[in-house]
């Protein structure tokens, strides 16, 4: 049995859940008490729960992870959110030096089930500051999880298995897809953070795309149904780490490659696995890789602007049609 | 000025003997690594703590079993007046596969939480926050464990010393901030970088309890963290103590120091914590033999350890792999 919920709903009814099921589970942040979010996606929780287990913080980025970080070293979980992914360069030194390496550096002396949900995601008219794609910023520190769901049902799976993780989790919740509905198992399985869903299948080209991008891949797909080109959509779901064995099995099979996301691709994920698949699977590539993304700038405001920066549906089929008829 | 004397009478003479021990052992244990590093046995640089040894034996005497303790990079003395044992110790500064981290984190990252050392932290004010959570955790349970950080004063100009005590505050944390002030942040005096004298006003700053003592008499260390810890544990909040001390040789290894004033090393090794104490234990009828004993006995351990961990391997390289995550 399931139902159909929003992913906003989604991200309140796994941290719920989360925090019915441990009693060790608490949520910080800025305004997810009283207010329940900037974006509503703790709302409810600090009536149910109250203010031992949901409260707010200052604004103090880096005082929010390190007391994450010290919580999680004493045994708790703490689930704290970053308001915008944006606001992640204020605490980057708490999330790349101390968070991604306590355990390491330590030699496994302590352990950090930390999890840190951000909001990402350009196409709102938030402006340069509050629209940032930002999982691109972590792939290079060793030592955390990160985390891209895009539908209500991977929203709901990957949180709880974020806050189940023993390590360090990432994980951004797409501003885009907070009103997107989708259906969620009543009782769902544990997710496997590190697990490519396929999406769709197709004969003609792998494209592979997360969170908003994804839902754009799965329109262009349709529309290039009508000529007969069969794209096989996979959403990686997590980045770190990444499920390059799908991936590549999909090349084996379409022998073709697009990339598509939001960030530009200097030092992205869709950069990296363009380098794998390229490294890994060489002889079965009928055509060079295309990565398809935003920019090299930053986020414009202005709408027609920030429309033209997204990869836009048009823009993603005329890049499918370009590697088919390579 | 401060003068020569111990302002608290000695009270147990057995224990201050055994403060006395810890603290020699620590300066034996530092000169060694500064021998360790002159013949090429130690890798990247080295912070010694000498002449601060006052501090850190004083608080650890303060802490119960289950109190929880966090360092800077210049925390061999710390985290030895702990409990952590000095061949280990001695083997992590070398790289040995039997050093307290396993040669995965070094000189400025040792570690023993089964003594409640819980971390040395290389990025100045990082572990602030840490600290926090920590006692954070001890609340959210129920407990009444403190947490005490060590930290320098040029930290106190850093933006996660602001964060961290205004939390800390905020939330009546059971943390003591200790900020050594050994007048040089680096090579910068402290007033060169400092828009403040006394570091401990900075505590009005967060309505936080605060107070400035002289951090080489070692009575008064110890009697400043448990008062602070009383507070601590009966729910009235955290602590900051800026204990006077100076630290007798330069920043890092290379560094001769010739930013120092002349006289000015001259008359702080006249106020050396460990002559001051037991100048006072003779004058409480200690003989000076036994004083002597005590010297060379704490000698002849750091030596012997020493000798241990030099026979230690070091760690097969594979092991850089174990313990990025759970």
């Amino acid at each position: 049995m399931s139902t159909t919920i929003t992913y906003r709903q989604a991200i309140i009814r796994g941290l719920s859940d989360a925090m019915d099921a441990d009693a060790d589970v608490f949520l910080l942040g800025e305004d997810v008490g009283a207010a329940g979010g900037a974006f509503k996606l703790t709302d409810g929780l600090f009536d149910r729960f109250g203010p031992k287990r949901v409260f707010d913080t200052p604004i103090s980025e880096q005082a929010i992870v390190g007391a994450a970080i010290g919580a999680a070293a004493s045994g708790l979980r703490p689930v704290a959110e970053i308001m915008f992914g944006d606001f992640a360069a204020v605490c980057f030194d708490q999330i790349a030096n101390q968070l991604a390496k306590y355990r390491y550096m330590t030699d496994g002396q302590v352990a950090v089930p930390v999890t840190i949900r951000m909001a990402t995601g350009a196409g709102a008219g938030f402006g340069a500051q509050h629209s940032q794609p930002v999982e691109n910023w972590f792939l290079n520190v060793p030592g955390l999880k990160i985390c891209v769901p895009g539908t209500p049902a991977d929203m709901y799976g990957l949180l709880r298995a974020a806050i189940e993780d023993p390590d360090p989790v990432l994980i951004f919740e797409h501003k885009h897809l907070f009103n997107l509905k989708g259906e969620v198992d009543d009782t769902p399985a544990p997710a496997r953070i590190g697990e490519a869903e396929i999406v769709r299948s197709g004969r003609d080209v792998t494209l592979v795309a997360i969170q908003s991008m994804r839902h754009r891949a799965v329109s262009a797909a349709e529309q290039l149904a009508a000529d007969g080109i069969e794209v096989e959509i996979i959403d990686p779901r997590t980045l770190a780490p990444l499920d390059l064995p799908a991936i590549c099995d999909s090349v084996d099979r379409t022998n073709r490659l697009i990339v598509v996301q939001e960030a530009s691709a200097s030092g992205s994920w869709g950069a990296t696995v363009v380098a794998e698949v390229l490294s890994r699977r060489f002889e079965s590539l009928d055509a060079p890789p295309l990565m398809v993304g935003g920019d090299d700038t930053p986020i414009p405001y202005a709408r027609p602007m920030e429309d033209a920066w997204l990869p836009s549906v048009e823009r993603i089929v005329a890049s499918v049609r370009e590697v088919v008829a390579f | 000025m401060l003068d020569h004397d111990l302002e608290t009478p000695l009270t147990d003479s057995s224990e201050e003997v055994d403060q006395l021990r810890a603290m020699w052992e620590i300066r034996f244990f530092e000169e060694e690594c500064q021998r360790l590093f002159a013949e090429g046995l130690v890798g990247g640089s080295t912070h010694l703590c000498q002449g601060q040894e006052a501090v850190v034996v004083g608080t650890a005497r303060a802490l119960r079993p289950g109190d929880k303790m966090l360092c800077t990079y210049r925390g061999h003395g710390a985290v030895l007046a702990m409990g952590a044992p000095l061949d280990r110790c001695f083997g992590e500064i070398m790289g040995k596969a039997e050093g307290v981290c396993g040669g995965k984190g070094g000189s400025m990252h040792l570690t023993d939480t089964s003594v409640g050392a819980y971390g040395s932290f290389a990025i100045i004010g990082a572990h602030l926050p840490i600290a926090n959570g920590f006692g954070f955790a001890a609340r959210y349970r129920g407990t009444d464990e403190v947490s005490a950080c060590f930290f320098g004063d040029g930290t106190a100009n850093i933006g996660a010393f602001h964060e961290a005590l205004n939390l800390a505050s905020l939330w009546a944390l059971p943390v003591i901030f200790i900020c050594e002030n050994n007048l040089y942040g680096e090579y910068s005096p402290i007033a060169s970088t400092t828009a403040i004298a006394r570091l401990a006003d900075r505590a009005d700053s967060y309505s936080m309890a605060g107070e400035q003592i002289d951090g080489n008499d070692i009575g008064v260390v110890r009697a400043a963290v448990e008062a602070a810890a009383a507070r601590a544990r009966a729910g009235e909040g955290p602590t900051l103590i800026e204990a006077l001390t100076y630290r007798h040789k330069g920043h890092s290894r290379s560094d001769p120091a010739t930013y120092r004033p002349a006289g000015e090393l001259e008359s702080w090794l006249k106020r050396d914590p460990i002559t001051l104490l037991e100048d006072a234990l003779e004058g409480s009828g200690v003989p000076r033999e036994q004083l002597d004993e005590v010297r060379e006995g704490a000698e002849r351990a750091v030596v012997e350890a020493l000798e241990r961990a030099r026979a230690w391997s070091e760690p097969d390289p594979d092991l850089r792999l174990r313990s990025v995550y759970a």
